[in-house]
Formats: structure tokens, sequence, C-alpha cells
């Protein structure tokens, strides 16, 4: 036993090494990003890109109807079989304007998560973070405007996974906490018992925080139900990834939610954010029908596909469908349609199962400078930006260093918390 | 005091609570219309409504995640298996979230859940319908583990199930259901981690818990008709576990027997066996014995079944065996 724990942290050298000798003759640069790769990779992402056009997103996706990846037949059969679906995402845009300052402070936001994010990948391959490391790059577009959609004074939640360093940020959890907690500092937001996949925010709403994929799903009907049962008004979010959604424990939640929700009783707003991998194995490696949205039809949900890689789509839609849920009890679903631009997990170095062309294509589409060519065409100065892109990195830096100088959890931490009352106790060793 | 049947005393039990605390629900397959398969939430939905007895499809990992979250949003929910052998549907919900979930969210959510249903076999449902699961669920901490043996405790410690603000496995005694008891009227909470003498004596001490109280007290007559004078200890609570109780009573008699109808290896006998060793070493006049299930999945055939399961004839005999009056 001793053994393995000594050869552990060589092995763990040895894989460094060997990726960082793959990214090097590769030249993929998934390491740190610096905050240089937040402006946009290609001109034309910075000229062609105007308001509310998908510009050179030209795969990405609005609605069911424009997905890429889906036969046609697929296609027509959602068109037909979705009950009374949603697609006025013109629409909407139309009426929903986000002017070019409220959108700054979206801009804001998603860089600070993609910062804190590349510090927590930096710190995680200096040996400083434990466990398992799953950052959010790329798919900041969706958790920030579903998130950002919330009314945590009328008892909405979000009920998440294990890719949430974002929704406890955008719930209102400081970085320096968060950062301490993935640190295994005492001074962690769940005081260093949880770590990166479970981190609770009970008064922002942030409600986990779950590592089991799927496992997670039926608490947000159940949730839902308990609120409506008692008279609230509040609204569940329950994010989940396309990995999930051939789980079982899925099947039963939308089973649950769509049943309960016929009588007005399961306000809860599914929110499939398919960044296209399971871990390694593709949505077309994992299933045949692959047009994953559906699989909530079959529940009674309606459901609609957003382009997670723009936050104008997804803020297009956030509040909407959020108050609809509030004003119905009735599930709604989501499928935000986007690509995890970095590894599945800071350990996954070889990225075996998909290719560098297609990882660079979609970093083309990277939410961040996406936006950032739209605020520029909006007129908003670059100095403005580039200044909101320092102070996010003195926040990350700060949250680093707030981390590194926090003392370790006290040892008696180990045996509280097991029960709520406190009062049953099994003495350590 | 009243007399009522096992059964009845737990619906009386959830019924009286739920009459003084709005925010319990029942969960489960059939538990409502149908009157549930083994009657025990009869007549609840008449009286409390399908907003509170809930009718659910049979998906017992969905449905128990829901109750969990239900429990976070500040219900009281009371989730019944149908019988124990389904919650390997749900283990996850149970092992991986609700006993995790107040530790990992480092103490900001709590999980007042209760699940419960019948544990254990005898009744001819064969391999996949039988399970004595103490053993199993006993060894997850966050959850407590509790297992009645009669109606009077069947009552009092849902009581404390209920009010418990954390995950509570209650496993009943299904072979009982019907069997009658004296219970007492009202709020008479047994609280957990307090084991019951349900005889007492001098000679040797027999230990078990659930359906195998009743069987001891037999044992214990016919071990009197020999002139031998049985304690018999009732543990109640699986986890917590009272060690005092069995081991003060292992002080006095020197000698043990731990009866259980789950299999031997790993179990609720082990544990009790591990402890009287360490506690109770220099007073043993005999090594411990255990009589457990035969370790094999269970048979359907009546014979076969009985055979498999401790019998008074099975106890009685490893009793004689700690008095070395038999071999």
């Amino acid at each position: 036993m001793l053994l393995q724990y000594l050869l552990l942290p060589v092995v763990f050298i040895i894989l460094v090494k060997v990726a960082r000798r793959a990214t090097r003759v590769k030249s993929v640069p998934y390491g740190t990003i610096s905050h240089m790769s937040l402006v946009p990779h290609g001109e034309a992402s910075v000229s062609g890109a105007a308001p509310h056009s998908f510009g050179t997103i030209e795969e990405a996706v609005v609605s069911r109807a424009s997905v890429p990846d889906t036969s046609t037949d697929d296609r027509q059969a959602a068109e037909m079989d979705s009950p009374s679906p949603v697609d006025s995402q013109t629409e909407r845009q139309a009426h929903v304007a986000y002017d070019a300052e409220a959108l700054v402070g979206y801009y804001q936001k998603m860089v600070e998560i993609r910062l804190f994010e590349d510090a927590t990948t930096k710190a995680f391959r200096q040996g400083k973070i434990g466990g398992y490391l799953h950052v959010y790059s790329g798919q900041e577009a969706t958790g920030t405007a579903f998130l950002g959609a919330m009314k945590p004074e009328k008892g909405d939640v979000a009920i998440a996974a294990y890719r949430i360093h974002a929704h406890a940020l955008l719930l209102g959890a400081h970085p320096n906490n968060v950062m301490a907690e993935l640190y295994g500092k005492g001074t962690g937001i769940v005081k260093g018992k949880g770590g990166s996949m479970h981190l609770f925010h009970a008064e922002g709403g942030m409600l986990g925080g779950y590592g089991i994929v799927g496992g997670h799903i039926p608490l947000a009907p159940g949730y839902a139900y308990g609120l409506r049962y008692q008279g609230k008004d509040g609204v569940v979010q329950s994010y989940l990834g396309d990995g999930s959604i051939h789980n079982g424990a899925f099947h039963e939640a939308a089973n649950l939610a769509g049943l309960w929700g016929k009588s007005g009783m399961c306000p809860t707003l599914f929110i499939l954010e398919n960044n296209q991998y399971g871990m390694g194995t593709s949505v077309e490696r994992a299933t045949a029908m692959t047009e994953l949205g559906r699989k909530f039809e079959s529940y009674g949900i309606e459901w609609e596909r957003v382009d997670g890689m723009d936050v104008q789509a997804t803020l297009a839609v956030a509040e909407q469908v959020q108050e609809r849920v509030r004003e119905t009890g009735k599930p709604y679903a989501i499928e935000a349609f986007g690509y995890r631009i970095v590894p599945h997990g800071a350990a996954d170095f070889l990225e075996q199962y998909r290719s560098k062309e297609e990882v660079a294509k979609w970093r083309e589409k990277d939410p961040i400078p996406l936006l950032h060519g739209q605020l520029i065409e909006m007129g908003i100065a670059e100095d403005r930006l580039e200044a909101i892109r320092a102070e996010a990195k003195a926040k990350a830096d700060e949250a680093v260093k707030f981390a590194e100088e926090s003392p370790d959890p006290d040892l008696s931490e180990l045996l509280t918390d097991v029960y709520a009352d406190d009062t049953y106790v099994e003495p350590a060793g | 005091m009243p007399v009522m049947t096992y059964r009845d005393a737990l619906r009386s039990a959830m019924a009286e609570e739920m009459e003084r605390d709005e925010s319990i629900v029942l969960l489960g397959e059939d538990i409502g219309l149908y009157g549930g398969t083994h009657l025990v939430t009869n007549g609840l939905i008449d009286q409390f409504g399908p907003k509170r007895v809930i009718d659910t499809p049979i998906a017992e990992g969905g449905f128990t995640g829901a109750a969990i979250g239900m429990a976070m949003s500040g219900l009281k929910p009371i989730v019944e298996m149908m019988t124990w052998n389904f919650s390997f549907l749900a283990a996850d919900q149970i092992i991986q979230t609700a006993a995790k979930l107040h530790y990992f969210s480092g103490g900001q959510v709590n999980v007042p859940l209760v699940v419960r249903g019948p544990n254990g076999g005898g009744v001819q449902l064969s391999a996949q319908h039988t399970h004595s699961l103490e053993g199993f669920y006993g060894h997850f901490p966050g959850l407590k583990v509790v297992s009645p043996a009669t109606p009077a405790d069947v009552k009092g410690m849902m009581l404390e199930a209920i009010r418990n603000p954390n995950p509570v496995i209650f496993l009943e005694a299904g072979a009982l259901y019907g069997t009658k008891g004296e219970v007492p009227e009202g709020d008479e909470v047994v609280p957990f981690g307090k084991a019951r003498v349900a005889r007492e004596g001098t000679d040797v001490t027999l230990i078990a818990y659930g359906r195998q109280v009743p069987l001891l007290l037999r044992v214990a007559d016919k071990l009197a008709e020999q002139d031998i004078s049985a304690e018999v200890i009732d543990l109640r609570s699986i986890r917590p576990l009272d060690t005092e109780t069995f081991v003060e009573s292992v002080k006095k008699t020197n000698r043990a027997v731990v009866v259980q109808e789950q299999w031997r290896y790993f179990s609720v006998a082990s544990e009790v066996c591990a402890v009287l060793q360490h506690e109770a070493f220099d007073y043993l006049d005999a090594p411990v014995e255990r009589v457990s299930g035969a370790e094999v999945p269970a048979p359907y055939a009546r014979n076969l079944e009985i055979a498999g399961f401790p019998t008074i004839d099975h106890v009685v005999s490893a009793a004689r065996r700690v008095l070395y009056l038999e071999k």
C-alpha cells in the first residue's frame, strides 16, 4: 500500500511531462490560457460578428431546426413531434435587447470565470489542487445567462453536477473561498470537505455540487415539488451534461418532472449543457438518437436548443424561460449546444478521442472572444475591456494568494458534519 | 395500553405525525390508491390527499432522489420501498447522496429523510426478493439504521425517525406486520442507539434485532425447560449501535450467541463479535457463536427456505455449545 502511495506522485510527474511534451509537439494551446487569449482568435470574428448575427459560428446552432449533425429525418421529426415548440428565438431577440453596457457586465463575469479557471488549472498542474478538476472554459455563455436569470429572493436554486466552479461564482460565492476549497483549506466554501465537485453556497441558491454522473438529476424535481408544496414561488435550475442523459437517473427524473408538472407542481428548468463529449465519448458514440433535447419530449417536457457559445443567444432565452417555468409550475428544458474547449479534466492530457483540428475549429468560436468582437463592434473601447481583463486577473491572483495562505482545516473537522445534529460521532482510527 | 399490530402501530405513527406536521409527505409505489402492497399506508391517501401521499412510477432511484430534493427544500419525506430488495436501484441515491450530502456540503444542507419498508424474508419470495440489509446500510456513515421488533418500538422509532434531521434507514420486520402488542398512546418516542433487554437471564446472552427477537424469546422458553436462563437483547438500532447494553449483559453471563437472518460474513453479528472480543475479552468463557442465514441466495421451496434461516433448534444448539453442553 505504502509503495503505491509513494509511486503516485512519480506517476503523476511522468504524466505531466508526457503531457507537456505532447502539448509542445501538437502545438495545441490547452494549457494555461493567458488572458491575451480572451481576445478574438481571427480577424473574421472581430470584424464579422455583428450583434445578433451568428457571424463566424456558422455551425453553432440557434434552434432545433438548424442542427448540423442530425439527419434531415431527425430534424423533421423534431419539428413535427415537439409539443408546441418554442421556436421564437429570432422574435425574442427582437424584443429582448441587451445594450452594450449590459453586455459589458456579462463580459466581465465571463472573463472572471475564465481567468479563475486558468488559475485552477495552473495550480492543479503544480500539484496544489488534488482530486479531480473539471473546468468550465468555453461554456461560460450558458451559465452566465441562465444563472443570471435566477431570483434568489424568490427561492430560486441551482442543482448542478461537477463542472461547477462557475456556478458557485455566478451565484455569489467568493472566489477566495472557492479557490480555498480547491486547495483543501479550512477557509474553503465547504470547509475543505468537498473539493471541486461539491461546491455549495446555499445562501446564493447554489445547492451543489455532485460527482456521480446523472445521480443529482432526480433531486431537482423533488426540490421543485417541495417549493410548490410549501406555496413558494421559486424555480429549480437543474444542470446536466450530455454524458448524463443516457443514465437511468435522468430518465426517471424527467419522467417525474413531466408527471408532477401536469399539476403545476414541478417548476424545474433543465439546462442540458451539451458540450458534445461525455468525458471522451462523443454524443454519436453514446446514443443512436443524437438530438438530445428530444429525449425530454418522451416525458412531456417542452424544450429548445440555444447556441451555448454566444451569450447573446443564451441571454435572449434565459429570463423568459425562467419566468415561464415560474408561472406554469411545469418543467422546461434548454439544450445549450456548445463545446468544451479544454480537456475533460485537468488530468485529461492526451485527448486521443478528438482531433486537434476539431478543437481548434471550436476554439475559434470561443464565447469570450466572440463577445469581445461584438462589443468592439458596438463601440466599446478596447481599453475598457482590457481593464476588465486586468481586474479579473487580479481577482484570480488574489484568490490563489488567499488559498495558498489559508490554514488547513482543523483536524477536528474530520468528524463533524457527518450527522446534522452532531450528537452521534464515532471516533477516528 | 391499547393492543395493535405492528402494521397498525407503524401507520398510526405516520398518521399522527402527519397531523402534527404538514411538512411530512409519503412517496412510494402503490402507497395511495392501492393502499400499499403491505397495507401499511392503507387509508392515508383518503386522510391526507394525493399531494401528501404520492403514488410514484416504479422507479426507485428517481423517486428516492426526488425525496432527497424534497428534504433539501424543507419537507420531511417518508419513502416506502415496497420491499428493501428494490432499494439496490436507489442505493446510489441513498448512499452517494443522502448519506453524504450534509458532510460534503460542509454542513450547509440537511437531509431529513426516512426510507422505510419490509426487510428480510420468510414467505417464499426466493432469491431476488429476500435480503436482510442491516449490515449493508449499517456500513455507511451518514445514515442512521434501525430495525424495530415490536409494535411499540415500531411506533416510537418511526416518530424518532421522522423528527431526526438525518437520513434514516427504517428496516421493518415484514414477517411481523401482523403480530400484536401493547403500544403506548400518544407521543412516546423511542430514541435511536438504545438497545432493549427483552428478557432477563443469567447464563447466556442472546443478541438479535427485528424478526429474530421473537424467535429468541421462544428459544429462551425452550432453554428454560432445560434450566438454562437466557438473557435476550434486542439491539433495535444498528447505527448507532448501543454496544454498552450487550457488553454489560455478557459481562454478567460470560457467554453470547448473536443471531441474524442475514449472511454471516461482514454482517451485524460480525460487528457484535468484534465489539465483544474488544470490550469483554476477559469476561468470555466461550467463543461467541453466530447463527446466520445460509450462504446461498434465498431458495424458493418452503423446506429449503426454513433450513436456510436461523431456527429455534439452531439457536438452542448454539446456546448449548457456548455452555459446553454439546459440541
